[in-house]
């Protein structure tokens, strides 16, 4: 039995009278790659935001390796408000900002790419490492802390170097190609050094050659890094390929799990999202 | 070019320009205008430096600039008046109840370390907001905190509405360059340090930078509190070449000139700021000034021209660079030796092509 590394606990995230996650609960151990799929609009990249500390929850909780991550309860205007269950099951409010959950070593990507734009390739990178940086504004500024910049940046550029860009460094990251705006979207996430990453839709807009080399990518990076990867995709052929546990989800609410085989022939999933899906 | 190289190029360069300075105050005569533009210009410089590193470096539009330059202002008029002139001075106050002065560069660095200690407190709320919202709020900032130096009550220690003056000033150009320069060099090396990569991170993009591990709230507050001290500075400096200050003195229309400064030089560029400085207050104060007279060249009157014209035909030329180099005149470039030696090179290679 391998290690637990993400818990997600009776998460309800609901939007004034919309319930967008409805009592979701998963698990995603070490070493996995585990995809969550869903029809448009199911609360994927919501469940992603609860987790990363972009939305606060309605209700429920987080772990990450055990540890309590994040936990909330309906407060203020939402306890009249609230209509999912487990009401009364969590009484703590633990909500800490997107930049903390990152430090304790959750990194994500973004579907719709937030890269940097006007700087370069380099300083995109770059930019991961700042937050471990022993330095204050003093020592940064009048360059009191030389031997870590330079540690900083010998590590960017041999991340560069393993994803293969080191000879983009100084391009401006807003002017490079989509499939390399992915590729350094991913590589920024892994300068955080993370134990688990979060992909939100890295297949989005590529073409099947294109997915192909991604999912060789999504492994390779977890065996050389000994990463644990959560997924969200669409693309029914790279989730088929690359997950070991597959989550669905409709319409807020978990459908089936398990592996790609048993979801696949689920007659629910099939008439909730396969059936209708172009990929299937 | 190597690196070295470029630095003992702009190490001479700005030993260059000292000399240039320090031989126009010799030649000309010390009430010329040239030598008030440069003092003015190179006080507006640093405040518009601390104006682009919050709007154009860390994507935070405050316009809270001359709020902080009068905190500025009168924390060193205050601190620094000799104890024999403060009599004088608060004539309606009894004298005032600060009783001691400080030095000049004692009085400078106090006027930043104030000006930064209430950007702390107004960022505790105001920097929550974003954008527009966080402008106004700023812009109410600056608007309060000057009826609130003019107010009666506190005219033991501002002097009410009254001016202050007889505090210690300079007399050559070169002092406000020199105080000027240092704190734009230590800005600029704060922008070139990982606290300016995080800075421009939140400004490309805020929910990725904090993907990113940056600390949102911390971060800016970081860049709101140094923006505010060398604005403080700047409004020292300024106290300085004024002579003597008012409150009423700092009005909004001052914030607005600042970042008209800074959008003409280009948000994000140092150089931009500095160079449209000295741009804006030469043609605002000396060379337009002849479209406020008016003038007659052989028997025929020029039309147009009388007083207020001026400021007619600068709102026009604002219009121009608005809508036709949005950018300014920088974009988020910067002047370096570097690459006026690219620029030069590219030249001398685009001949030898034509050729």
């Amino acid at each position: 039995m391998s290690t637990n590394v993400l818990r997600v606990s009776d998460i309800t995230m609901q939007f004034g009278g919309v319930v967008a996650v409805d009592n979701l609960s998963l698990e995603v151990n070490e070493g996995e790659i585990v995809a969550l799929i869903g029809p448009n609009g199911a609360g994927k990249t919501t469940a992603f935001n609860c987790i990363t500390g972009v939305y606060e929850p309605s209700n429920g909780a987080v772990s990450f390796y055990g540890k309590e991550l994040v936990e909330s309860y309906p407060h203020g205007k939402m306890k009249k408000l609230y209509k999912g269950e487990n009401v009364g099951k969590y009484t703590k409010r633990l909500v800490p900002t997107p930049d903390k959950i990152t430090k304790e070593g959750i990194a994500r990507t973004f579907q719709n790419i937030r890269l940097f734009s006007t700087m370069t390739v380099f300083e995109n990178v770059l930019i991961a490492k700042h937050m471990r940086a022993k330095q204050n504004l003093l020592t940064a500024t009048f360059r009191l802390n030389h031997a870590e910049e330079a540690r900083m940046r010998a590590e960017t550029l041999e991340l560069l170097k393993m994803q293969h860009l080191d000879h983009l460094r100084d391009e401006i990251a807003g002017s490079l190609p989509y499939g390399i705006q992915r590729r350094l979207e991913i590589a920024r996430a892994l300068a955080t050094n993370p134990k688990l990453l979060l992909l939100d839709e890295p297949a989005a807009g590529m073409n099947p050659q294109e997915t192909q080399e991604l999912a060789d990518f999504i492994r390779q990076i977890r065996d050389e890094y000994k990463l644990t990867i959560f997924i969200i995709e669409h693309h029914m052929d790279l989730v088929m390929r690359i997950s070991d546990r597959v989550y669905v989800l409709d319409f807020g609410k978990l459908l089936a799990h398990g592996t790609p085989e048993e979801v696949q022939n689920n007659p629910h999933v099939i008439e909730a999202y396969l059936g209708v899906s172009q990929d299937a | 070019m190597s690196k070295k190289k470029s630095m003992t190029i702009s190490a001479i360069l700005f030993l260059a320009l000292i000399v240039i300075i320090v031989v126009l105050e010799r030649m000309l005569p010390p009430t010329h205008i040239a030598l008030a533009v440069l003092k003015k210009g190179c006080i507006y410089s640093l405040v518009a430096v601390s104006m682009n590193l919050l709007n154009g470096f860390t994507g935070l539009f405050s316009l809270g600039q001359a709020g902080f330059m009068l905190i500025g202002a009168y924390a060193y008029a205050v601190l620094t008046i000799p104890v024999a002139d403060r009599a004088s001075v608060y004539m309606y106050f009894d004298g005032g109840i600060i009783q001691f002065s400080v030095p000049v560069f004692v009085g400078l660095l106090a006027s930043g370390l104030l000006a930064a200690l209430c950007a702390w407190l107004i960022g505790l709320p105001v920097l929550r907001l974003k954008s527009d919202y966080l402008a106004i709020a700023t812009l109410g900032f600056a608007e309060i905190i000057r009826a609130f130096f003019q107010w009666d009550k506190l005219g033991v220690v501002t002097n009410g509405s009254n001016m202050l003056r007889k505090y210690p000033t300079f007399s050559t150009t070169l002092f406000p360059f020199l105080v000027s320069a240092a704190c734009i060099g230590v800005m600029v090396l704060m922008i070139n340090s990982s606290y300016g990569r995080a800075f421009k991170a939140i400004r490309d993009d805020e929910i990725a930078a904090e993907a990113m591990g940056i600390n949102l709230a911390k971060h800016k507050r970081m860049a709101f509190c140094v923006s505010s001290f060398f604005a403080g500075v700047g409004g020292g400096l300024l106290a300085m070449y004024q002579t003597s200050i008012q409150a009423m003195t700092f009005k909004s229309s001052m914030t607005y000139e600042i970042l008209l400064i800074v959008v003409i030089g280009g948000l994000g560029s140092v150089t931009g700021s500095c160079l449209a400085s000295f741009l804006f207050i030469a043609s605002s104060e000396w060379w337009l000034r002849f479209l406020d007279t008016e003038m007659t060249i052989g028997g025929f009157k020029v039309p147009l021209l009388r007083s207020g014209f001026r400021k007619v035909v600068f709102s026009v030329i604002i219009m121009v660079i608005v809508l036709f180099a949005r950018r300014g005149i920088m974009g988020d470039r910067e002047f370096s030796v570097d690459g006026i030696c690219r620029f030069f090179k590219n030249l001398g290679k685009k001949k030898e092509v034509k050729q």
